[in-house]
């Protein structure tokens, strides 16, 4: 398979939606584009699968090379390994489902859609890029966008909070480029990942460069104490928006943590590796119990997004193959769930017109399909088995485990006692909207959801049954892949 | 021989039954909802009765003794070579004998449920969620996995949140709905830790090999206990006593119980099922699963596990002498017997004569399921009747609810251990264990014996005859006869049920049951039984004296009581404790210091950098003004400075 149509198809939607005269043109145009995306995915994940059941074995499939800068050695060198296959399903649903909820946007219909598929465009060319120049330029690509989406069609404090993400993800975006020039000229001059992956730099160089891509990276996937702008930019972003950043946009931080960082610098990675766990470990229960205070709908999900994703820089710390799995699983669980999590959100704030936990009640009697899904993704988030969040999680702390001595055991103890807070504040947030008798007599005459809605909630709790039902295929593709990290780490 | 399909067809039914119904209940059939979800129980009873017929009489022993069967094994998620989450299907005596006990009592659940659930908005979901309800239970009692039965331990815990909150406009039942789930989930915790730790230590999470490795002198795991040990007990007490933590939070032992006397919120049916019958068992069956380590290799922890449960046993025991809401009485009336069933274990040994309490303890369960089922849904219908809860509010109901009256009579006939009746057997095989175990515990659980019998005969007589003396109490005197007592639905299970209950006890369950799997011969000691059945019948008498007719005398000794009855009445302020640590400790030490600190600190810090950023551009921003005039000026007084410092200082 062609890898260059997953940036293709992107790039002709953006261009047809751009070229199309009306809104609801516009609209068509959107849906169908990221329609075949998903179809791609689906394709890419079963040649990926065919591929690998065939016995290939190479590190990465459907390679290519082209020279772009020579000079600088800069290339499109493009593929994918099993990590890279579950980040594109990702992105694919999360942008289907978040092109569906925005179908009612009224506002520059045309300028949202445009960025919504460019910022797909970024997170695509981001995990199928081998070059680290290449996986830059695509990381700022999805950084833009995100500026305008909030600044433009934004809520609150909006200007404030596209400020804040926009300076923020720079500051990190900085540091990682600073670290990307480090590899390039301490690997010989070459920005290729697998070339790279190959070169020995030294241990003190490493023990430089491993914070600046981590840092740099763990800001996009609010690393503690770097994650402010998650609550801010979250609560002020459009739904779709919010779907993005926190199902997509983190994610390229996580990616680029484990897959850059950890794995291009191994012995970096283990200097720092204890900082990392209490760190992620202090953003898992901090953040729940921070969560467990919140009002507003999105700042429970936007904190509670800070505790889960811990989840995965935990993994990342713990250096075990089943962790780094885990954390990869957690990733991709983390991205689907909390996409629903903000679309249900929007359902029920374009009803209610308030986030505002205390103001609703009840609202079971008179959006079922709503609450059901709310309940659903609710129940993922607290680690309910048969949903997606339980195997993740299972998976990090069995990889934890692993690790005998007490401080390993101790921090995960201290991260698994955050599923008690997290139930705690999911049964809270829903046991007062959905449930309990209706607070606001105007609010018996809203509406259930609509098709588009019904479909994009369709859609991303399947991908939640998907992997909580039978994690087995998700395994199959993370695990080879973080057992290729492990053999770096371990010197092999 | 046992079949894996069939077998995997029990718990897979309900299953079915659920996704159609949660799919396509509402809309599509609604009005068979109840129908197809009884029917597909119905065949799924069918075939645990045949699978425990199949088990125990046409596969029987081998060289004497039940084999351990798993006649099935699907990998779910391989976290390693040695260590990965499997679906399996285990069949050994207790898994078959739960088999039958879950399907039984759920079948008995569903069809009562079409009576007293008729009319219900949300009848199909309702449907659904027992199907999940029993397909989880199910699962849980098959698990071959330690993981597996901690996930379906966790959807055991969300079904029973469900149903809990199952009127979900009703405040008080969406609170205890939360607190069921909460409460348990922090056992849970322990529970998960506890895996992960003896999981380590095995390098397993097989239940058949963990239990192998984990009790055999010569593996690794044991020698080297001692080495892995913290804060000077070992790694594999330390998973034991989690994982017991885990089944004391399910099983509502002191002081995690507080979530199941608030968990009678939910639809009477359901709390015969879940909160009487077979989840809160759940803890039960887990010791008795991993029996073998527990006894071999860390006695210690089975101490515990005994002084937990005889202490729940008693503690629950007194509370429930001075509640008057019928399902609360209950409640803590199961959490008792359960009490009972944990100590049974914890007084145990490993093979032969001394593993009675095993045999016992699993007894008891199976008896108790089906006379405390019967004690709700007899209750039940009482409520469906009267429109109330309170014991104060009924009496004299014996006439109008005849099949009621008598099913009810024989189940508390049978939990206060009268003979012949089920619990009689099962609870004297639990005081003998007791009394060749420990001593001590063997005391607890005889006082406990004569304060069950008090007080469910307080319960009986209140209900029964008397007269309802509460405010509500005119509401059914006068338009109380435009139903009876229920129609076919509703009686049937109890009359099955009453069945249950009267004859249970006579199977030789040691003969099914052990803790090696070889027989173990009936105990029956003439002499033994005389004081606990008369500290039975003394109770009887007592609650015979207060409550069979309308009198003062309860008030009476109530007042002289006063301390201990008003201690017992509020159910010893464990609740307040609780809300003390939550509210106060939680929300207001740990929740609200983290939100402060990180809008002001560290998100604070944040801003201080940006307006720092912006104030220094400000005072900067002037030196580029345009102004050609400020330039000279500066160009001017730059050529002074530097004049004056290359003539004076340089």
């Amino acid at each position: 398979m062609n890898l260059l149509f997953l940036i293709g198809a992107p790039l002709l939607t953006a261009l047809a939606v751009l070229l199309a005269r009306s809104k609801q043109q516009v609209r068509w145009i959107s849906l169908a584009g990221p329609t075949v995306q998903l179809a791609m995915a689906f394709a890419l994940f079963y040649f990926f699968r065919r591929e690998k059941a065939a016995g290939n074995t190479s590190q990465v499939l459907f390679e290519q090379n082209h020279k772009l800068f020579e000079a600088l050695n800069i290339n499109f060198h493009f593929g994918v390994d099993g990590i890279a296959v579950a980040m594109i399903l990702l992105t694919s649903f999360v942008l289907i489902a978040g092109v569906l909820v925005s179908w009612n946007v009224e506002k520059m219909t045309k300028e949202f859609y445009f960025l919504l598929i460019l910022l797909a465009l970024g997170a695509y060319g981001f995990f199928i890029s081998l070059d680290l120049f290449i996986m830059f330029f695509f990381l700022e690509i999805s950084v833009i966008p995100k500026y305008l989406l909030i600044g433009i069609w934004g809520s609150g404090k909006k200007e404030y909070a596209a400020n804040k993400l926009a300076l923020m993800l720079m500051g990190g975006s900085a540091l990682i480029l600073v670290g990307i020039l480090g590899l390039y000229f301490l690997g010989g001059n070459s920005f290729d990942m697998l070339k790279l992956a190959k070169t020995n730099i030294p241990e003190n160089l490493q023990q430089i460069l491993f914070p600046l891509l981590f840092v740099g990276f763990g800001v996009f996937t609010a690393l503690f104490p770097l994650h402010t702008w998650v609550p801010d930019g979250h609560s002020s972003a459009p739904t779709a928006g919010s779907m993005f950043l926190a199902g997509i946009s983190m994610k390229l931080g996580g990616y680029g943590a484990l897959r850059v960082a950890t794995y291009l610098l191994p012995e970096g990675a283990k200097q720092y590796a204890d900082i990392i766990i209490i760190l992620s470990a202090i953003a898992i229960l901090y953040g729940a119990f921070a969560t467990m205070m919140q009002k507003d709908l999105k700042y429970i999900n936007a904190y509670s997004s800070v505790s889960h994703v811990g989840f995965s820089l935990l993994g990342i710390g713990m250096l075990t193959q089943t962790a780094f799995t885990g954390a990869l699983m957690q990733m991709v669980s983390h991205g689907v769930m909390t996409a629903l999590f903000f679309a249900v959100i929007g359902m029920i704030y374009d009803r209610t017109h308030t986030r505002m936990v205390a103001e609703m009640g009840g609202l079971m009697k008179v959006m079922p399909f709503i609450t059901t899904v709310f309940f659903i993704v609710g129940l993922c988030s607290l680690g309910l088995p048969g949903l997606s969040g339980f195997v993740a999680e299972m998976t990090v702390f069995v990889g934890s485990w692993e690790n005998a001595d007490a401080f390993h055991r101790i921090a995960t103890i201290a991260a698994a006692m955050s599923i008690v807070v997290t139930a705690v504040y999911i049964l809270r947030a829903i046991g007062r909207t959905a449930m309990g008798p209706i607070t606001n007599e105007s609010h018996l005459q809203l509406g259930d959801a609509r098709w588009n809605e019904k479909l994009a909630a369709i859609i991303l709790v399947a991908g939640i049954l998907a992997i909580g039902i039978a994690p087995g295929w998700l395994n199959d593709l993370l695990q080879p892949a973080a057992a290729e990290i492990m053999n770096r780490i371990a010197g092999k | 021989m046992p079949n894996a399909t069939t077998i995997a067809l029990i718990p897979l039914l309900p299953f079915a039954g659920f996704v159609l119904l949660g799919l396509f209940g509402r809309k599509y059939v609604k009005n068979y909802a109840g129908l197809i979800g009884t029917a597909l129980l119905l065949v799924s009873a069918a075939l645990a009765f045949y699978t425990a017929y199949d088990y125990f009489f046409v596969a029987g022993k081998v060289n004497g003794v039940y084999q351990q069967l798993n006649p099935m094994k699907i990998t779910w998620l391989a976290f390693s070579q040695n260590l990965s989450i499997d679906l399996g299907l285990t069949v050994d005596p207790i898994s078959v004998m739960m088999l039958v006990v879950v399907t039984l009592v759920s079948l008995m659940v569903h069809i009562y449920s079409l009576g007293y659930m008729k009319g219900e908005k949300r009848f199909s979901t309702y449907y659904a969620f027992l199907g999940l309800f029993t397909f989880s239970m199910l699962g849980l009692v098959l698990s071959s996995n330690i993981f597996q039965i901690y996930i379906f331990w966790e959807l055991v815990g969300v079904s029973s949140f469900l149903l809990i909150g199952f009127y979900y406009n009703k405040p008080s039942a969406v609170a205890a709905s939360k607190k069921a789930f909460i409460v348990t989930r922090f056992a849970d915790l322990g529970f998960l830790i506890g895996i992960l730790i003896l999981s380590n230590q095995a390098g397993t999470l097989d239940f058949h090999q963990m239990i192998a490795t984990l009790t055999s002198p010569e593996s690794n795991a044991v020698k080297n206990a001692a080495a892995s040990s913290f804060l000077g007990l070992s790694a594999i007490t330390w998973g034991a006593a989690l994982v017991f933590i885990g089944g004391a939070g399910k099983s509502a032992m002191f002081p995690l119980h507080i979530w199941l006397p608030d968990a009678m919120e939910g639809p009477t049916p359901v709390s015969a099922l879940i909160h009487a019958a077979t989840m809160v068992v759940a803890g039960v069956y887990l010791v008795a699963r991993m029996f073998p380590v527990f006894s071999i290799t860390v006695p210690a922890v089975l101490e515990i596990i005994a002084w937990v449960g005889a202490i729940s046993a008693i503690f629950a025991a007194i509370i429930a002498c001075t509640q008057t809401d019928i399902k609360r009485v209950l409640a803590y009336s199961t959490m008792s017997q359960i009490g009972f069933m944990m100590f049974a274990l914890g007084v145990s040994k490993y093979g032969g004569e001394a593993g009675l309490g095993y045999t016992a303890s699993m007894f008891h369960l199976f008896t108790h399921a089906m006379f405390k089922a019967l004690l709700f849904l007899g209750a039940g219908a009482v409520i469906h009747y009267v429109h109330s809860n309170d014991m104060q509010d009924m009496g004299g109901l014996r006439k109008k609810m005849p099949i009621t009256h008598i099913t009810f009579l024989l189940a508390c006939l049978a939990i206060a251990g009268v003979p012949p009746f089920a619990g009689f057997f099962s609870k004297e095989e639990i005081l003998l264990a007791a009394y060749h175990g420990n001593t001590a515990i063997y005391w607890i659980a005889l006082i406990t014996s004569g304060l069950t019998a008090f007080y469910m005969f307080r319960l009986y007589f209140s209900i029964f005859w008397s007269k309802p003396s509460g405010a509500n109490s005119h509401r059914h005197s006068a338009d109380d006869h435009h139903h009876g007592e229920g129609g076919f639905a509703m009686m049937l299970p109890l009359v099955i049920l009453g069945a249950g209950a009267v004859f249970a006890g006579f199977i030789p369950f040691g003969e099914f049951v052990s803790t090696d799997g070889k027989p173990l011969a009936s105990h029956f000691h003439l002499m033994f039984s005389i004081a606990p059945v008369a500290l039975g019948l003394t109770g009887i008498a007592i609650a015979w004296v207060l409550y069979k007719k309308q009198n003062s005398k309860p008030d009476k000794l109530a007042a002289s009581l006063s301390g201990l009855y008003k201690s017992s009445y509020n159910k010893f302020y464990i609740d307040e404790i609780y809300l003390f640590v939550t509210k106060k400790v939680l929300f207001n030490l740990i929740g609200r210091p983290a939100a402060w600190f990180d809008r002001n600190i560290v998100d604070g810090f944040v801003n201080l950098t940006g307006n720092t950023t912006v104030l220094i551009s400000e005072k900067i921003k002037k030196f580029q003004s345009g102004k050609v005039q400020l330039y000279a000026i500066a160009f001017l007084a730059g050529v002074i400075v530097l004049t004056v410092l290359f003539i004076y200082v340089l």
